[in-house]
């Protein structure tokens, strides 16, 4: 850049190499023994250094000023004709009335801006490209890597880099910077994006100097995500996994303060130490996960900085009450290419939705006062960054707002506010100097000077040529003149003569190429060549040589004679964009506002009480407050909004005690044996629409478990089928917790492929094997002393021994069902459901001596070797031995006709209606230990009901409407309603879409929208495969 | 022989002695005329009778009706007093006989390797054997189209019955389709996300390369089939020469709209009789199948819809959109042990705008008539085979259809199956009734 010609008007020279090397070896001196992650400057000169220098060294303070400028300090205070000075790379003085030091360059900036130069919080500049992402372990075909391979002294998991420091692997990249400064931008701050700990940031110019002058401070940040990156270890494979791994890194990390003996040396874990004093910043990437890592940072007393993904305005109370600043990266979707109907079937009104209105995402913070920095992070070309900002502006991002997030918020979270971030003495001399107000969309930036270095962005313009000027060439035997007119805008310029006949007129840097057409056919041209004059004081004199309409050669001079009559820069107002409404949950079944709770008579329905009173015809319900407030007859409505149940049925919402809907980003953490550390709590999505879709088949509590790819797997979470709130607002409170177990098969990986022989266990006998040393270890844990690492693992497993949490064990064949209960007698635990449990019937009676129940499917059999023996009457055996006996769905698509799949024990088994019912209601709510408030229809206890259109153990059973806590979230007639708004919602946006594609607007490949649809048996035939993951097939 | 009268009460089974599974006999072909008497008579084409009869004999249905006159000697005359009589149920599309252990590779006979093998033919891999079938005819299944997958020409099915010593027992109609395994075509994710334009890797061309493959190799079958005399023999194109003369039909296995035209497209080159199995978005062209004629093989209902703002209930009303919009479909079950759940899928078509008769007719005449078999079987007619079932009430719906009997060409099958005989054995170890 440096290279390039200056712009005219601008005196010559501007500091060169050798001044460089000169301020460069002032600042490597202190740097390296003065402070210790202090931002450079305040320090006298010297001229040391311990680099050479090949020839005659030339050291230089470069005192520059500049005048005239429309000086922008900060974003709330501007000084109109004011000088700004610097002096070896900082600022000396900025003010209307600023003394202008004699040894100072003088730039006159009449008609500029001046603005501190921005800062990127969120940057990988000048970091080691990172390997693509290799796919491992389970299903990918390669065995599993249990342990970490970084090699030395570092912890076990490749996914903890705590001891990565940027500013070692940190190399200039000129060409990156480049871009950058191109984009407004004087410094970064700059990390390794990878891993889940990411180790510490550097805070960096853009100076393109020695790295040793360009670092401002070695240790400026910690960085943290959810993204094991480049790790090849399998541990963890999930979101979950990744959220434990964090928690337990703290707690470890403070054991570790104690120098355990046998820890040894650990630097991972040193280093996670040393750097919790710096400012944390995590990689949150998306809404939720910015609560659940704002959640961990809670739990441990730290407030992250929270780097989003872009649709965190779908959910603006929930970021506010992080307390967090975000970190906003402006890289929107594009406009996807739908004018393929059948392509653009398989695109989600909600991805439509978020491609209009991700750049309202500033804004929204802003209205909302969330703190918030913006980044170039994300952006697949930094180089849309101002363009991106300036739609952002659009869609209701304030300029002044823009640029606080850009200078002052960033500089003050990094406590470098006193270097950076404004103009003002003493401070850096990073900044930028602009045509106009920096963010208008017309606004050129001519320079960007960083440390005091100059870079050239732009120079054409610089000076505002046009005006009328009289050409006269001169002739050995005299001269003619041509008035002509210089017009356009300061970047590009044309020329006319006085008969408007259009020539041309080129300017790059200080030389010149005017064209002059006497005839409009250009047959008579004079063409010349020039400088621009660049004497002080005499400006636009133009002289230089060139040929006259008759070919002649000539010699020539331009006078400027007038300025153009003064035009007001008209910047077109753009109009607010029309936008759609936000959804919650951000699906096409959202809501635009929660539904509200609203005191209920269900009048004149059959009642399937599940009490002691049984089926009850012609009966009254009411709900007052979310509860069940009276069943009878003739009940007076008094306010509550009457539903007549006439010829329909009232039953208790359906309870699923086996579901893996609503979950983030992996059901199995599968890569230990053990990972009872692990919590579906932490991952609940409350987007996933099978939330709404199993509303409408009744079902209004789902247990949503862990996978069954190891022994002891997650913790797991119920939830209310509360579809629109957060996942929070989801969870079922004060429940008891519960934890999912699992034999046979799956654990023992039978069905994974050849390559997965090395997990431990690999048949039944390890899997008991696995079970008795967690609960030794437990044990031993238990009874430790208080000094003991904090191992959550472990207090998983104590709860168990404790009565505090409580197994649902997936099981299938007798043998490993009588392990588990001959195990838990031995190590004094209660195994509370045996889920799946298809051979149940055959050790009934053992089951019920230990006061286990059992959830299973209703007839499901034949797709792997351990369900040979599985039969449909296995509920009703259970059953009459005495069991509380549950049917589950373990199943997306089930989940919806879980009534149904109850009555198929009417048929197999010969099993009472009312009975059968439970199976799906009360009983699942027993075995949860929430029958108290779900599961019968009785006063007190939670509005959670559904009216059938039909029997509700028959096929023909519509659930018209479901409510939960009282709270009607699926109702029949409504869903017509959503379905033509959704249908409306997407022609609309489709329309858009095509609108961007006419203009000419880049438009992706219209990408199916994929939902997360899991089962226990992940990996496993039994299920159904969903045409969407076609999609996806690598 | 007297004239005998055989009661069935409630729910009570009409087996009671339990026999190992080893020990439960592929029935006898039928000798004498059989009556059953007083059922609720749905005959599969819409029609029913109420307080019916229906007579067969030797294999075939020979009375049907409200007034039939039971002949008054040498006859069985059963009197299913309340209870509900149906067509055979038909599982159209099945790798039943074809595997045991879905996830135990040894007993999975289903897939051959390669992209284009006519010439496959299910029939012979057919376990009669498998403890599966049983469980099927438990359910009122008494025939089962087998269907070999994989690759893009996957082989032959044939039409089974479900009572059979062997395979060549059990067939039905043999060979009579060949399969072909639509590629997907659907743009494919971006791996390097959604925003991005990414490789130039495109599904839907990678696809339709395969899809004109297919082709040509069927045009050149053609002309192999039309010339007289080969030097050389082309097994793969002799397989495929019933489809050139209307012997079989063209099963495309395709689900979404583009596949679905591209399919229609085979009907209309080649001039043969094409049948859709899948169907997931059919009801998004009704007009392209039926201006061709070319009925389908829906998938299950009980599906979760395609997209997320789909509507909820989609799969579930798809059977009534086609049979509004006057499309000739069956209703399938994905897999083998899972076709027992058939009936409730017709069931829940009915719930979502079809009538109980039309559902029916979608597992059973409909089915009959897309298999090539609606001669011989799928409704309860004079003259086509016997393959009857009882029902002690609605067999569409779990809560009230409990089989009685069954007959597979006239022959009564034993309903006994490894289920009943698990619960019996436990029912014994905890002294339940």
């Amino acid at each position: 850049m440096k290279s390039n010609p200056l712009p005219a008007g601008t005196p010559l020279p501007v500091q060169g190499k050798k001044h460089r090397r000169f301020l460069a070896a002032r600042l490597r001196y202190f740097s390296v023994t003065a402070f210790a992650g202090c931002l450079l400057a305040g320090f006298t000169a010297s001229a040391q250094q311990t680099w050479p220098v090949n020839g005659v060294a030339g050291p230089r303070e470069s005192c520059y000023a500049f005048t005239h400028a429309t000086i922008v300090k900060d974003a709330q205070n501007t000084l109109k004709d004011a000088t700004l000075v610097i002096r070896d790379g900082k600022i000396t003085a900025v003010g209307a009335g600023a003394a202008i030091p004699k040894d100072a360059v003088v730039i006159d900036c009449k008609g500029k801006f001046i603005y501190p130069s921005f800062v990127d919080i969120y940057s990988d500049y000048g970091m080691p490209a990172i390997a693509p992402r290799t796919f491992s372990g389970r299903g990918g075909g390669a065995a599993p890597q249990m342990l970490s391979n970084t090699k030395g002294p570092y912890g076990w998991n490749q996914s903890i880099k705590s001891e990565v420091n940027a500013v070692q692997v940190f190399s200039a990249e000129e060409s990156k910077a480049k871009t950058l400064r191109e984009q407004g931008f004087g410094i970064v701050l700059s990390h390794q994006h990878d891993g889940i700990a990411r180790g510490t940031g550097v805070l960096v110019s853009l100076a393109s100097e020695r790295e040793n002058m360009t670092i401002l401070r070695e240790k400026a940040s910690a960085h943290y995500s959810f993204d094991k990156g480049t790790s090849t270890q399998d541990y963890p494979s999930s979101l979950m996994g990744a959220i434990a791994l964090l928690r337990q890194q703290y707690l470890d990390a403070q054991w570790y303060k104690g120098n355990p003996a046998k820890e040894g040396v650990n630097l991972s874990l040193q280093s996670w130490n040393d750097n919790q004093g710096l400012l944390q910043v995590f990689d949150a990437a998306d809404k939720w996960n910015a609560l659940r890592a704002d959640k961990i940072g809670d739990e441990f007393g730290v407030q992250y900085v929270i780097k989003a993904g872009g649709n965190e305005y779908q959910r603006i109370p929930e970021m506010a009450a992080t307390k967090a600043t975000f970190i906003l990266p402006l890289n929107y979707p594009q406009a996807m290419d739908v004018e393929d109907p059948n392509d653009a079937r398989f695109v989600a009104l909600a991805d439509m939705k978020h491609w209009e209105l991700a750049p309202t995402e500033a804004g929204a913070f802003e209205k909302a006062n969330i703190p918030f920095c913006l980044t170039t992070a994300d952006l697949k070309d930094a180089k849309t960054f101002l363009a991106n900002l300036r739609k952002a502006i659009e869609y209701g991002l304030s300029e002044q707002k823009a640029l606080e997030a850009l200078t002052k918020t960033p500089a003050t979270l990094l406590k470098a506010y006193d270097r950076i971030g404004s103009l003002e003495a003493g401070k850096l001399a990073n900044f930028l100097i602009t045509s106009g107000p920096v963010f208008q969309d017309n606004t050129v930036f001519f320079q960007n000077w960083v440390q005091g270095n100059q870079y050239v962005l732009k120079s054409e313009g610089w000076q505002d040529l046009r005006g009328t000027y009289n050409i006269t060439l001169t002739y050995p035997s005299g001269s003619a003149t041509y008035p002509v007119t210089i017009k356009g805008t300061p970047s590009s310029l044309s020329l006319v003569n006085k008969d408007t006949i259009p020539g041309k007129i080129e300017v790059d840097g200080q030389l010149v190429k005017i064209v002059i057409n006497n005839k409009k056919d250009n047959s008579q041209q004079v063409r010349l060549s020039g400088v621009i004059g660049q004497q002080p004081g005499v400006v636009n004199t133009w002289s230089g040589s060139g040929t006259d309409d008759k070919g002649q050669a000539v010699s020539w001079e331009a006078k400027f004679v007038s300025a153009l009559p003064s035009k007001e820069d008209t910047v077109k107002k753009k109009s607010a964009p029309q936008l759609g409404k936000v959804y919650f949950p951000f699906s096409g079944y959202g809501y635009e506002t929660l539904p509200a709770q609203q005191d209920v008579l269900i009048r004149n329905a059959t009642v399937w009480t599940n009490e002691k009173e049984g089926k009850l015809e012609n009966t009254d319900v009411l709900v007052r407050n979310g509860k069940i407030a009276q069943v009878g007859k003739n009940l007076s409505a008094g306010s509550a909004r009457v539903i007549d149940g006439t010829g329909k049925h009232l039953t208790a919402g359906i309870l699923d005690e086996h579901s893996h809907i609503a979950i983030s980003r992996g059901v199995n953490e599968g890569t230990q044996s053990v990972t009872s550390e692990v919590r579906i709590a932490d991952v609940v999505n409350p987007d996933d629409v099978n939330i709404y879709r199993q509303l409408s088949g009744g079902v209004t509590s789902s247990h949503l478990l862990h996978g069954s790819a190891n022994t002891i797997g997650g913790q797991s979470q119920l939830i209310k089928l509360r579809w629109g709130a957060n996942a929070e607002d989801l969870k079922f409170k004060n429940w008891d917790g519960f934890i999912k177990f699992a034999l046979g098969e799956n654990v023992k990986q039978s069905n994974w492929g050849d390559r997965q022989r090395v997990r431990f266990p690999q048949t039944r006998m390890g899997v008991e094997q696995v079970l008795a040393d967690a609960f030794t270890r437990a044990k031993d844990y238990q009874k430790a002393g208080p000094n003991k690492r904090r191992d959550l693992e472990l207090d998983a497993l104590v709860e168990i021994l404790n009565n505090k949490r409580f197994i649902t064990c997936h099981s299938y064949v007798q043998s490993e069902i009588n392990m588990l209960l001959k195990t838990g007698d031995k190590y004094g635990f209660k195994v509370n459901t045996f889920t799946h449990i298809l051979e149940g019937y055959k050790v009934a009676d053992k089951m019920k001596a230990h006061g286990a129940g059992a959830s299973t499917f209703a007839d499901w059999w034949a797709y792997k070797m351990e369900v040979i023996d599985a039969i449909p009457q296995n509920a009703t055996i259970m059953q009459r031995v005495g069991l509380t006996v549950a049917i589950n769905s373990d199943d997306a698509e089930m989940a919806r006709r879980l009534n149904q799949e109850a009555a198929k024990s009417v048929k197999y088994g010969g099993m009472g209606e009312e009975d059968a019912l439970k199976m799906v209601t009360l009983n699942p709510a027993i075995l949860l230990h929430v029958a108290d408030r779900i599961g019968s229809i009785k006063a007190g206890k939670d509005a959670d009901l559904v009216l059938w259109s039909d029997h509700p153990l028959s096929i023909y059973a519509k659930a018209e409407k479901t409510m939960v806590d009282g709270i009607v979230y699926f109702d029949r007639e409504k869903d017509l309603e959503l379905r033509k708004r959704i249908s409306e919602e997407r022609n609309r946006l489709i329309g858009k879409m095509l609108g961007e594609k006419k203009k000419g607007a880049p438009v992706g490949r219209p990408v199916p929208s994929r939902e997360e649809i899991y089962h226990c048996e992940d990996l496993q035939a039994g299920h159904q495969h969903h045409i969407l993951d076609d999609a996806y097939q690598q | 022989m007297k004239k005998t009268f055989i009661y069935i009460l409630g729910l009570s089974l009409s087996c009671t002695v339990l026999r190992a599974q080893e020990t439960v006999y592929p029935a006898k072909p039928q000798q004498g005329l059989v009556f059953l008497k007083n059922a609720t008579i749905h005959v599969g084409n819409g029609q029913v009778i109420q307080n019916g009869t229906i007579g067969f004999n030797n294999g075939k249905i020979t009375a049907v009706g409200a007034n039939v006159a039971i002949p008054a000697d040498d006859v069985k005359v059963f009197d299913v007093n309340g209870q509900h009589i149906y067509p055979g149920l038909i599982a159209p599309e099945s790798n039943l006989g074809l595997t045991e252990v879905e996830a135990v590779r040894a007993t999975n006979d289903y897939e051959e390797v390669g992209e284009i093998n006519p010439s496959v033919r299910s029939i012979v891999s057919y376990n009669t054997d498998s403890k599966v079938i049983a469980t099927l005819r438990t359910n009122g299944i008494l025939l089962a189209q087998v269907t070999p997958q994989g690759g893009l020409l996957s082989g032959s099915s044939s039409v089974v019955q479900l009572d059979a010593w062997n395979w060549e027992d059990a067939a039905y109609k043999t060979d009579n389709g060949i399969h072909f395994f639509m590629p997907r075509l659907m743009p494919r994710a971006n791996p390097f996300g959604s925003s991005g334009t990414g490789p130039a890797t495109d599904a839907v061309k990678a696809a339709m390369e395969k899809v004109a493959s297919v082709k040509s190799f069927l045009r050149e079958a053609q002309a192999y089939n039309a010339g007289e005399k080969h030097d050389e023999t082309n097994l793969k194109y002799e397989a495929v020469k019933g489809l050139f003369n209307r012997s079989q039909k063209l099963y495309i296995h395709a689900n979404l709209v583009k596949e679905l035209i591209v399919a229609a497209d085979f009907a209309k080159e080649f001039d043969i009789d094409v049948v859709i199995v899948g169907g997931t978005d059919a009801w998004m062209i009704t007009d392209v199948l039926k201006q061709y004629g070319i009925p389908v093989i829906l998938e299950q209902p009980h599906n979760l819809p395609v997209m997320q703002d789909d509507d909820v209930d989609q799969p579930y009303k798809t059977p009534a959109q086609l049979q509004k919009a006057g499309i000739l479909f069956c209703i399938s079950n994905e897999g083998f042990w899972q076709q027992r759940n058939l009936p409730f899928n017709a069931g829940t078509a009915a719930a979502y705008g079809m009538t109980k008769e039309e559902a029916l007719s979608a597992v059973t005449l409909n089915a009959a008539k897309i298999l090539g078999i609606g001669d011989k079987t799928g409704s309860l007619e004079v003259g086509k085979d016997a393959n009857i079932v009882v029902s002690t009430g609605d067999i569409l719906d779990m809560k009230s259809s409990v089989i009685t009997r069954a007959y597979i060409q006239g022959r009564e099958i034993s309903l006994e199956d490894k289920h009943k005989q698990l619960y019996e054995r436990y029912k014994y170890k905890y002294d339940l009734k």
